[in-house]
């Protein structure tokens, strides 16, 4: 049981405590406050790097890494300025971005979302970074872009290729430079249908997950329009290691091509299996057996060694092209590693580029005017010839590489040669597309 | 105080002392100094610091009292998480209903489990439980992807009806998260000098939560209910034999144990509204193990410790590049500084988990018991010499602080 005795001093006392509690909050948000969130105020801006450093993608995230320093030091007037040079607009002057000295924060993903979003959410909570940019998966890129979003800070997705990150999971603050399921699909039929004919069976193995799902989609319409039959499609558990079971009842179904949609570890091991169940040694309905790779990469390649040859598939950029900004990208990449780069480090290199030309363009760091600046944007000089902005879903849109393995590598980055540039008026589709339906683009933040 | 003895009252106002102050405590290093890397006061981290707590305190209410090692904890987080995310899309953005309705789920989720697991005990427990996790974890995954978002994990939309509240702000915004309009993510920053503290409301409300569920938890611990789990620990055959059916104890802490991961998995969609699949994973539910033992299985606070220990690596150590260790090396000659960074280079950054790994190793070896084990150690060196000392004098200094 309590007592209460009202005495003048305590009753004063109390007021005055509870007079001071309620205008604390007053006197505390004092310092904040410019504008948007993270405004830079010193010399120098933060910029937050966010890729996988542990896990199954750690490899791309390491060269991911590599791109964004590289990128930094030609920002801030080092090096030899990559693409820079290259580079259609010539907004950028090598002195940092708006003069102000390019910093970053640098943080691991894991490949989780969870993590992904605690990492980004310190990069903006505590280290103050005014854009986070990186990733390689696309479950990753789908969770951090839609935390930008709600922190109001610009996301520039890193590799991440599902058709949902532009697609039913696009924010108004994020943007993706990758190219994504559908364009693969739609840049991969025709040659396949040049190579290997309208009348095929294909069956698909699809990574049980997200991007899986999109690129199986997108890979079977576009090749059932021009004839093509789907037998199967079965999913695969991501964390499958050895596909053998999946492989055997391929050869009974009476198809003679086989879809693989995986990417990373799960490619690797999938192509091994088949290639060792001596799938493309096969002949079925009186045809050479094929198998199909919708996305592929340099690290990928390398993981499945000698099984990649002659096995088609669709990739963003090689360090291979011959234009000028590809040539200025490699020249400096490989002078700074040692090697050539990734797509992947491709992708975030010219993703940091174009975020700082767009603040040099805006004038100002505030998200929306940012956003405004990249909106239809049109640029050239970057590796992939000219390349478009949409401003409907925030997704570029450039040529696709169809590359094949090469038969006689000549070293242990030589692996893919390119067979066809598609153009990018065949991979353009409507932003209403069916594999793209649902989910708005809402209006852009620029958070506190 | 509250039903409590002296020594349990005092656990719990240093608990609530170290929660209220939290953002000073977690800020030590001013801004702009090169330490200021290593505060760890902003409100993602310190909102991560009470929820894991909550969420090891009530995997201690079952590994530390009746010694059921469960390896699957973390699905009653990602029920808890997918649930309050629902109650976002569909009720309204208040966090209350959301939070209820993940505790209530992950209850009868724990319920259902827990009838099955309970069956058998020790590895065959822990490999069941694992199981049912694992199982929960490949169906949020891929199979139950409209429900669960899949990979993706399960995100708030612009078009979501959100019956009680608004589908989108006047800005065209997906709504955040609120305690009756009071915003989770509201911070007011308190700047002295180059010291910059942050009070969030939401990391306050999760303080709050974590000082309920660890009264609840010593509540428990000093019950004849607690008494009776303590005694399943030591010797279940024993209590069998004289006729007392341990299987609803069991199960009763295994569900409270549930409810308690529920709430934390609430509450962390409560600040960050979104769910991942990731959050179901047998890592997750190892990590909470390791808190638990990291901190001291059994005791009352080690776990709260345990988790503020491994989300600080997480978090704090992984942030750490090669750049930042240029930086604090700079002092040395080139040669010297480059040396340097190699050799701390493999422990930070994409190496937590290593530096974490091999901090594990020990404590397990030299702290058997935990980060509160080492605790009373220090706390030993400090006191009175009849005490500190062994055989009959300490004895008896024991016996007359019991009388005391």
């Amino acid at each position: 049981m309590s007592k209460s005795n009202f005495t003048r001093r305590g009753v004063l006392r109390t007021g005055a405590m509870t007079a001071g509690g309620l205008a604390l909050p007053t006197i505390l948000t004092a310092a904040s406050h410019s504008g948007f969130t993270n405004a830079p105020a010193g010399a120098t801006v933060t910029l937050g790097f966010n890729v996988p450093q542990t896990g199954p993608y750690a490899d791309e995230g390491a060269d991911e890494l590599r791109a964004y320093e590289l990128a930094v030091e030609h920002l801030n007037g080092g090096g030899d300025g990559g693409m820079m040079g290259t580079f259609s607009s010539n907004a950028l002057q090598g002195n940092g971005i708006l003069g102000k000295k390019v910093e970053y924060v640098t943080g691991d993903t894991q490949t989780k979302s969870d993590a992904a979003r605690a990492s980004a959410k310190s990069m903006i909570e505590k280290d103050g970074a005014i854009m986070i940019t990186g990733g390689s998966s696309s479950g990753v890129a789908v969770a951090v872009q839609a935390l930008c979003q709600e922190a109001g800070v610009i996301f520039m997705a890193g590799l991440t290729h599902s058709n949902d990150t532009t697609g039913k999971d696009k924010r108004a603050n994020g943007f993706r430079h990758f190219f994504n399921s559908y364009m693969s699909g739609a840049a991969l039929a025709p040659v396949l249908e040049k190579m290997y004919g309208s009348d095929r069976k294909a069956y698909h193995l699809t990574a049980d997950y997200n991007w899986g799902y999109t690129t199986e989609e997108a890979v079977k319409s576009s090749t059932e329009a021009m004839g093509w039959e789907t037998v199967n499609t079965v999913k695969t558990p991501l964390t499958q290691t050895d596909f053998s079971s999946y492989i055997a009842p391929v050869l009974q179904s009476g198809a003679d091509v086989l879809v693989l949609n995986h990417y990373g570890g799960n490619m690797v091991n999938s192509l091994t299996n088949a290639v060792q169940f001596g799938l493309r040694d096969k002949q079925v309905n009186g045809k050479n057996f094929e198998i199909v790779v919708p996305l592929y990469s340099r690290l990928m390649a390398k993981g499945a060694g000698a099984n990649v040859k002659g096995i088609f598939g669709s990739t963003n950029w090689h360090w291979s092209l011959q234009d000028e900004g590809s040539k200025a990208f490699v020249k400096s990449f490989g002078t700074k590693y040692g090697f050539p780069p990734s797509q992947a480090a491709h992708t975030c290199y010219v993703q940091t580029l174009l975020y700082a030309d767009a603040v040099e363009r805006a004038g100002s760091f505030a998200p929306c005017a940012v956003a405004e600046a990249l909106e239809g944007y049109e640029f050239d000089g970057l590796g992939n010839g000219k390349t478009l902005y949409r401003a409907e879903d925030h997704q570029c849109f450039k040529d696709v590489l169809v590359v094949k393995g090469k038969e006689n590598p000549t070293s242990d980055f030589d692996l893919l040669e390119i067979v066809e540039v598609t153009p990018a008026s065949q991979v353009t589709y409507a932003p209403d597309h069916p594999q793209f339906s649902g989910g708005a683009l809402g209006t852009c933040n620029n958070g506190a | 105080m509250f039903g409590l003895d002296k020594t349990d009252t005092k656990l719990l106002l240093i608990v609530a002392v170290l929660c209220l102050f939290a953002p000073f405590i977690l800020n030590p290093f001013p801004t702009s100094s090169g330490l200021a890397q290593f505060n760890a006061g902003y409100p993602d981290l310190m909102q991560r610091f009470v929820i894991f707590g909550i969420f090891a305190v009530g995997f201690n209410i079952l590994f530390g009292l009746t010694g059921y090692l469960s390896f699957g904890h973390a699905a009653f987080l990602g029920v808890g998480s997918y649930s309050a995310v629902w109650m976002f899309k569909l009720l309204s953005m208040n966090v209350i209903p959301a939070i209820l309705l993940s505790v209530l789920l992950s209850g009868v989720f724990a319920l259902i489990i827990g009838y099955v697991s309970l069956r058998r005990s020790g590895i065959y427990f822990s490999i069941l439980t694992l199981a049912f996790a694992q199982m929960s974890f490949a169906l949020a995954y891929s199979v139950f992807t409209p429900i669960t978002g899949g990979e993706t994990g399960l995100q708030l939309a612009l078009d979501d009806p959100r019956i009680l509240g608004i589908s989108q702000t006047a800005g065209g915004n997906i709504p955040v998260p609120a305690l009756f309009g009071l915003e989770m993510r509201a911070s007011w920053d308190l700047v002295l000098g180059d010291w910059q503290f942050t009070f969030n409301a939401g990391y306050y409300l999760c303080a709050l939560i974590l000082l309920a569920a660890f009264y609840m938890a010593i509540r428990i611990f000093r019950s004849p209910f607690g008494m009776m789990l303590r005694a399943v620990k030591s010797n279940q055959q024993r209590m069998n034999y004289t006729g007392l059916n341990t299987k609803p104890y069991t199960l009763a802490a295994f569900v409270i144990s549930g409810m308690y991961a529920g709430l934390a998995g609430g509450l962390m969609a409560s600040m960050d509204p979104l769910a991942g699949a990731e959050r179901m994973q047998w890592t997750a539910s190892g990590e909470v193990v390791l808190m638990t033992i990291l901190g001291g299985a059994g005791t009352l606070i080690g776990p709260v410790l345990g988790a503020g220990f491994i989300k600080y690596f997480e978090n704090i150590f992984s942030k750490l590049n090669d750049n930042v260790l240029h930086g604090w090396f700079a002092f040395m000659p080139d040669g010297l500084e480059n040396l340097m960074v190699t050799i701390v280079h493999p422990f930070v950054g994409k190496g937590w988990h290593l530096t974490l790994g091999i901090l594990f190793m020990l404590v397990v070896i030299f702290l058997p018991g935990g980060l509160v084990e080492g605790g009373q150690r220090v706390g030993r060196l400090f006191r009175r010499r009849d005490i500190k000392s062994t055989g009959p004098e300490a004895e008896a200094a024991q016996q007359r602080n019991a009388a005391e």
